[in-house]
């Protein structure tokens, strides 16, 4: 059957329509591309060629304006949010930090981070499980951060799929709390894998937990080679100047004039 | 359940590519290492179709397998993953193959 006029477009050589309109068959055009009837059409285009280009086009935007954007990335709980109050706090009146807050729902996060002084965008994915390009793109839009600063993307709590999307960030930071246990590394190598910074969070709590410190960074090593591991605790304090002095070290130098 | 957007991702792709096409068959390519579990993209991929060009067509799935070759001594190996060393124990290790995640061709009606 022909797909564009619906006739039975069994006639290779074409046939005339009701309105006296010739309808070729075998190659020719339609809409904007070209098509074939019966016939194999060789794409080869990823899957997530669309996402890719769009987080392309955020990373642009967000060049051009000298803004720092991370991805930060766990499981539910593993304290994304505390780390960042803190940080927003300690780093108050050094670095303008603007907050897109990915959940599936509540804007509870949101209202944490504009506690601490934060401009924040919240936005709820309803079943979604992760954040993508389309979806930074537009909280970027309605976020407006000014320029040199600091844009902070707190991804859906969720080990598995954030992994897959770029959003156009410059770092990916992903961070696993030592009582979810040393092999979540082993577990979820997509994700881990794709990290720039690891955190060890939570780290206060280490006297308490059976954790090996020493395997888990180990694992670290093979499975993200170019991974920086930091061990921190965002409620005592241990090893929080080392993630700020990396983050410091990521802000682009703005160009003078 | 990434796979349910990743099946929408592939509906997008070939309906903006071949608008208004019937497309009867899809052949995509997902590598072992791609994230991608192809058992369910199967299970959502009619719930994705459903209403669109792709509607009823059938899936093909490619799996090809995860090749790396170590930066240290040069060695092409089939890694055991998630731990990607070297059999030579070096963990510096380029993916040659397996990380694919593509629409290789679709089949118009």
């Amino acid at each position: 059957m022909c797909a564009t006029c619906g006739c039975a477009g069994d006639e290779l050589a074409g046939h005339l329509h009701d309105d006296g309109t010739w309808h070729e068959h075998g190659a020719h055009q339609h809409g904007d591309g070209p098509h074939a009837h019966g016939k194999t059409v060789t794409l080869a285009e990823k899957v997530l060629a669309r996402n890719d280009a769009l987080a392309g086009e955020n990373r642009d935007w967000l060049r051009e304006r000298d803004i720092l954007a991370v991805n930060l990335m766990s499981s539910p709980g593993a304290g994304k949010t505390t780390l960042l109050e803190r940080t927003a706090a300690e780093l108050a009146g050094e670095l303008v930090i603007g907050v897109i807050e990915g959940d599936q729902e509540t804007a509870l996060d949101a209202d944490r981070m504009r506690a601490a002084g934060c401009r924040v965008v919240q936005i709820n994915t309803g079943t979604g499980c992760h954040l993508d390009a389309v979806m930074v793109r537009d909280a970027l839009a309605k976020l407006d951060p000014p320029g040199g600063s600091v844009v902070v993307i707190e991804n859906v709590g969720n080990l598995v799929c954030p992994a897959l999307f770029d959003l156009g960030e410059a770092h990916r930071v992903v961070l696993a709390s030592v009582t979810e246990g040393a092999d979540k590394p082993v577990k979820y190598p997509h994700m881990f894998r794709s990290a720039g910074l690891v955190l060890v969070t939570k780290t206060d709590l280490l006297p308490y937990l059976d954790f090996d410190l020493a395997r888990c960074t180990a694992d670290l090593g093979t499975i993200s080679p170019g991974a920086t591991v930091l061990p921190v605790s965002a409620r005592a304090g241990d090893g929080i100047g080392a993630w700020y002095d990396w983050l410091r070290e990521r802000i682009p130098v703005r160009a003078q004039g | 359940m990434h796979e349910l957007a990743i099946a929408e991702s592939v509906v997008d792709a070939v309906t903006r590519k071949l608008p208004g096409a019937r497309i009867t068959q899809v052949h995509l390519e997902i590598g072992t290492l791609s994230g991608v579990v192809a058992d369910s993209i199967r299970f959502c991929f009619d719930l994705a179709t459903e209403g669109t060009g792709l509607e009823g067509a059938t899936l093909e799935i490619t799996q090809p397998p995860a090749q790396c070759r170590c930066r240290a001594c040069g060695t092409e190996f089939l890694p055991d993953w998630p731990i990607v060393l070297c059999p030579c124990g070096s963990a510096d290790v380029a993916v040659l193959g397996g990380e694919e995640l593509r629409i290789l061709s679709v089949q118009v009606a």
